[in-house]
């Protein structure tokens, strides 16, 4: 095996047929910038939906002076009685797992916290006007939602109960959305990468034909022809790859860390996922590209 | 050498067979023209002898070897052994007379010291001392065929086979083709031609087999193209 006359026959054959290895390239590295996007949604995904359900499923939402519910206008702010017996019933519940009680001061703060880019919300609200509430986590939170929100949502000194995973439901389904979107994208670009794939193959092997007609006659092995031609679609097909990777870190460093920006709490992908997803582009792309001009080889270089 | 023992050759779609009973035995060493009108079979003769073509009945051997029994990916070994050259040259015109013999040894994976060492030898050998740096556009026809033929007899094949190497060269220079074939003839290599050239068969009185509608009609020893009554 001679590394350098290979490596010469290689570039000869990337150089003419340039404008089809360009395309070739271009169209590789969008598919997998695109599916590599795809699989950093469903990470994304993923990370925030396991956040959440260590989370709260259920907050009973309780009276305070400024709560605007009719029913908490008739009967003013909840009592302490109202709430223990709040509390006793939840406890009582089986489908209820824990719950926990945020007293007005918490919930204030934690409201402080979360709005301290906006001072002037905080100053004009004192504690007192943030309501206190259950914090109930759930044991089969699909199933049972409705059971325990129906049981206290008529309690007295409850002013509303919210589903936390309906909010969240919307915002799964916007992530699902646009993840899906891309993935399909990518699949159909994917689809026009292997057949760019194989005419640059053909067209290769069309434009040396002279070349591998004599190999063949002087007694070249198969691996030798078929070697440039298989090193030529891999090759383009990982200068693909590395730039579709120098987009996915774009990706991830301008749009998801940036959405990142928006929740109080951490849920970034870390550089690990990044690299896990290039990692997994990079397999995709030698296999799309080595198998295609393999099988395409097949067929253009019969011996 | 090459052993035809009673092949047939049928080509799909054709009712004719190119080649019918076919027996032909080419000693070690012999050099055999190959005569007879187009379509007579000379080329399928050439391609069965290359494994290009399986025959439809009857046994090849070629070097010793069984062709039927060559599994596909030992062919390219069995083509090291013969040596090929052809009426329109098939130089790679991007290549210099000297890259042209070359490619032959790189392509089987020789060493680089092997080729710098063996190739101008060769070139020396067909009467092209001089001229490894020519394109094959600078070059005559003849001067062309000669590197082809370099190219055919640089892995020093048991076997070369020439189909119609004259035929694009005029009759002067067609002599010093066939005195470079049978220079390589007299280093041991057996020789098969096809042509239609009868001043070169008539001139060597070599083995003659001639081919019509896909038979021998005559296999002569030192024979001449036309029928000798």
């Amino acid at each position: 095996m001679r590394s350098q006359f290979v490596l010469s026959e290689i570039w000869i054959g990337l150089r003419r047929n340039l404008t089809m290895t360009m395309a070739l390239i271009v169209v590789v590295a969008i598919s997998l910038s695109l599916l590599g996007t795809g699989l950093l949604f469903v990470k994304q995904v993923d990370r925030t939906r396991t956040y959440w359900q260590g989370k709260v499923e259920l907050s009973i939402y309780l009276c305070v002076k400024t709560s605007p519910e009719p029913a908490c206008q008739q009967n003013g702010p909840s009592t302490a009685a109202q709430r223990a017996a709040i509390d006793k019933q939840l406890a009582s519940m089986p489908q209820v797992q824990t719950v926990y009680y945020v007293s007005q001061q918490e919930a204030y703060s934690e409201f402080r916290q979360d709005f301290s880019n906006e001072p002037a919300l905080v100053q004009d609200t004192q504690e007192g006007d943030i309501p206190d509430s259950f914090e109930v986590k759930l044991k089969n939170p699909e199933a049972d939602y409705s059971i325990v929100s129906s049981a206290v949502s008529g309690a007295a000194g409850v002013e509303t109960v919210v589903d936390e995973m309906t909010i969240l439901d919307k915002f799964y389904k916007l992530l699902d959305g646009a993840r899906n979107a891309v993935v399909i994208i990518a699949l159909i670009l994917i689809v026009a990468a292997i057949l760019l794939v194989a005419n640059t193959i053909r067209l290769s092997a069309f434009n040396r034909r002279r070349e591998t007609s004599i190999m063949r006659l002087v007694g070249a092995s198969n691996f030798y022809i078929q070697l440039p031609f298989l090193l030529e679609g891999t090759i383009a097909g990982l200068i693909g790859w590395a730039i579709s990777a120098g987009l996915l870190v774009a990706v991830k460093s301008l749009m998801l860390d940036s959405l990142d920006q928006y929740f109080s709490f951490n849920v970034g992908l870390s550089v690990g996922d990044l690299i896990e997803v290039i990692l997994i582009s990079m397999v995709i792309a030698v296999l799309l590209c080595g198998v295609t001009s393999f099988l395409t080889l097949r067929r253009y270089l019969r011996v | 050498m090459i052993n035809f023992d009673n092949v047939t050759k049928v080509y799909p779609n054709q009712s004719r067979p190119a080649l019918e009973s076919v027996n032909i035995a080419v000693a070690k060493g012999e050099f055999v023209f190959l005569v007879g009108p187009s379509g007579s079979g000379k080329s399928t003769f050439l391609r069965l002898v290359l494994k290009e073509e399986r025959p439809s009945e009857g046994r090849i051997h070629v070097a010793g070897r069984d062709l039927a029994r060559l599994t596909n990916w030992k062919v390219p070994y069995l083509r090291r052994r013969i040596g090929c050259v052809f009426q329109d040259f098939r130089l790679l015109p991007n290549k210099n007379v000297y890259q042209n013999v070359a490619f032959a040894l790189e392509v089987i994976g020789k060493h680089r010291r092997f080729i710098r060492k063996i190739v101008p030898e060769v070139i020396d050998l067909v009467g092209l001392e001089g001229k490894h740096d020519r394109m094959p556009d600078e070059l005559s026809g003849g001067e062309q065929q000669r590197v082809a033929m370099a190219r055919a007899f640089v892995n020093r094949p048991m076997i070369l086979l020439a189909d119609e190497p004259t035929g694009n060269i005029d009759p002067a220079t067609s002599i010093g083709i066939m005195k470079v074939l049978d220079r390589i003839n007299r280093t041991g290599t057996t020789v098969v031609m096809a042509t239609h050239d009868a001043a070169i068969v008539d001139s060597m009185r070599k083995r003659v087999i001639e081919l019509e509608y896909g038979k021998v009609v005559r296999d002569q020893s030192r024979g001449v193209y036309g029928q000798a009554y």
